[in-house]
């Protein structure tokens, strides 16, 4: 602007007051600001990691070293062979609750999900307004009768009261699906029927293999909760042997509170797998969209 | 199939249209059964629960509005919950919501880099809160902890942070902004819908940054504000994980030291998998969910006045 103006009375524009100048200051602030916070965001992951890689003695010292020397790998190994907290059988144990939640998620919900996005029927209308009902479903509420029903079936201390209900579809996932699914043209199942596909080639060819980016976003997000979970969990499940990662690093931070080593490094540990999903569904998400190129749209 | 042929007969239509019903009924059967068993049974019965005396070991006895009018009248932990509850929320949701907006503002002018700096603010987002909890109270550490170590360099004795009373609570309240990465998202979403063009007209009006940020940004994203402040709530007012596992391993008891971080739903927790009073805690449930539902309907009535929808016409 100020370029285009020099046939007017010369008005004098000192450079601090130019907008490049102003702009340049803007762009220091900015990135200052940013980069100081994303320093304090991050700050508690690196003494985490630090205190996991010092010896009990180093951790305990006032001023604290920045860098551990030498680097202590024993905490790792004392997190892991701790006979009273088996913290490997914990993420056994998780995995196979990420295993059966994530594939019974998926199934029932795919079914679900093509049945609202492609069959009509009489009570459609009706069926789909209860499922966006359930989103404001209060949790707190089924916590006490979920409990005794499991209670009466014999489930607790096992990992039906956590895995049985996500074989009965979960709102948010087939609200997601069914969304993505009414995307997909539906020449391609018309040409399949008339080759004779029934319903389960559809479903297993056409719909599944196109509905990839956003299987994977549900399977990575559940991956998440499930693996974040504590609530349910602590309720369920009561003997250490059936502890998943939450609830035995809970119970380890409040039995071994002298040894901060070991519960820094269960604590890292668990963050690994989360961590390792973030960054690798972040690709996922772009090259399963670049493949099917129907959420372009 | 004799779909093919063009005038198609009357019954051949209603017996392809019975058996796509059938279709849909049984594609959606998980669902029906998973709402009726999982949804629609446990909430009729957590409220005929709510008003009987139960231990789960013998019968439950029906006792009308006694839970409910002894919550209110003669609990004496019940106003505790409640104090705790509320002054976490009232402090640690406008914090969180405000931190959330700073950021995505930030992101949202910067130019390079963005990636990197989103993950590093969103990373708190997706850890656990049992990790988390464990973290802070490391970081809170009276002693060895960097946050009072750094009060320390200005001559300040830090607080005693979760084995104190009068500041555990605050312990928590702190933590509550360094995980506001999912709100930051949301907000980032928002800022990037809002017309450029606006920007440029506030501009050649002569409003400065902070000018257009007050009368552009915020009035442009209240519809974002919305939705984040009734999630935050809601999410505050059901705090439970982190309170449970700092409290019971610094404090020794839940909700430890002295009530000062005895949350609502620890309190339900209590009442329901220590206790055993299973009628009570679905009453105390109960008034949980209807404190919720009128703190919604409040803030969703007080939206008309302070919400702004574009493409909405004031008459």
């Amino acid at each position: 602007m100020s370029a285009t103006t020099t046939s007017l009375p010369s008005v004098q524009v000192r450079f601090y007051q130019s907008k490049r100048f102003q702009n340049a200051i803007r762009q220091i602030i900015l990135y200052v600001l940013l980069v100081l916070l994303s320093v304090v965001f991050i700050f508690p992951f690196y003494w985490m990691i630090l205190a996991s890689l010092k010896t009990n003695a180093q951790i305990f010292l006032w001023p604290p070293k920045w860098i551990p020397n030498p680097v202590y790998w024993e905490n790792y190994v004392r997190a892991f062979t701790n006979p009273q907290l088996p913290f490997a059988l914990f993420i056994k144990n998780t995995f196979i609750l990420e295993i059966g939640i994530i594939s019974g998620r998926l199934l029932s919900c795919i079914l679900v999900a093509y049945g609202f996005a492609r069959l009509e029927a009489p009570g459609k209308n009706f069926w789909f307004t209860v499922l966006l009902a359930t989103f404001m479903m209060p949790g707190i509420l089924l916590l006490i009768p979920k409990y005794i029903l499991f209670n009466k079936l014999g489930w607790i201390n096992t990992y039906l009261p956590l895995i049985v209900p996500a074989w009965f579809g979960e709102s948010y996932a087939i609200f997601l699906m069914r969304q993505f699914f009414l995307t997909i043209p539906r020449e391609l199942e018309e040409a399949a029927v008339m080759d004779g596909a029934n319903t389960y080639h559809i479903l297993r060819y056409i719909i599944v293999p196109l509905s990839t980016p956003v299987l994977a976003v549900i399977t990575v997000l559940s991956f998440k909760d499930i693996w974040n979970s504590f609530f349910e969990q602590l309720i369920y499940l009561n003997s250490s042997t059936k502890y998943t990662v939450s609830i035995g690093l809970a119970y380890f931070n409040g039995q071994f509170t002298v040894d901060t080593g070991a519960l820094m490094a269960a604590s890292v540990v668990m963050l690994i797998p989360v961590v390792i999903v973030f960054f690798i569904a972040q690709k996922a998400f772009v090259e399963g969209i670049s493949l099917t190129g129907l959420t372009g749209r | 199939m004799t779909a093919i042929s063009i005038p198609v007969p009357r019954k051949a239509v209603s017996r392809k249209a019975r058996h796509e019903t059938v279709l849909f009924y049984i594609c959606i059967a998980p669902f029906i059964l998973g709402i009726l068993f999982f949804d629609v049974i446990p909430l009729g019965a957590s409220l005929v629960l709510s008003f009987t005396h139960w231990d789960i070991l013998t019968a439950p006895r029906w006792i009308g509005l006694q839970n409910y009018i002894f919550a209110i009248t003669k609990d004496p932990n019940f106003p505790i919950t409640l104090r705790v509850t509320f002054t976490y929320a009232i402090v640690a949701v406008p914090l969180r919501l405000a931190v959330a907006l700073f950021l995505a503002v930030l992101l949202n002018e910067a130019t390079k880099g963005v990636g990197f700096f989103r993950t590093a603010f969103y990373m708190p987002a997706i850890i656990s809160a049992v990790a988390a909890a464990v973290l802070w109270t490391w970081l809170l550490n009276p002693v060895y902890g960097p946050v009072d170590g750094f009060l320390r360099l200005f001559g300040i004795q830090g607080p005693q942070w979760f084995t104190d009373p009068h500041f555990a609570l605050w312990g928590l309240v702190m933590m509550a902004p360094w995980g506001a990465g999912g709100e930051m998202l949301i907000f980032l979403a928002g800022l990037k819908g809002i017309d450029k063009q606006l920007y440029e007209a506030a501009e050649l009006d002569g409003a400065g940054t902070l000018k257009r940020f007050i009368n552009v940004t915020i009035p442009m994203l209240t519809p974002t504000i919305f939705f984040n402040l009734v999630m935050s709530i809601i999410g505050a007012l059901q705090s439970f994980d982190t309170a449970y596992v700092i409290s019971t391993a610094r404090a020794g008891t839940l909700g430890g030291p002295a009530n000062s971080t005895l949350f609502y739903m620890l309190y339900v927790y209590n009442r329901a998998f220590a206790g055993f009073s299973m009628g009570y805690a679905s009453a105390l449930g109960w008034i949980l969910f209807a404190v919720i539902m009128v703190i919604t309907l409040l803030v969703l009535r007080s939206s008309s006045l302070w919400v702004f929808y574009e493409g909405e016409r004031k008459r």
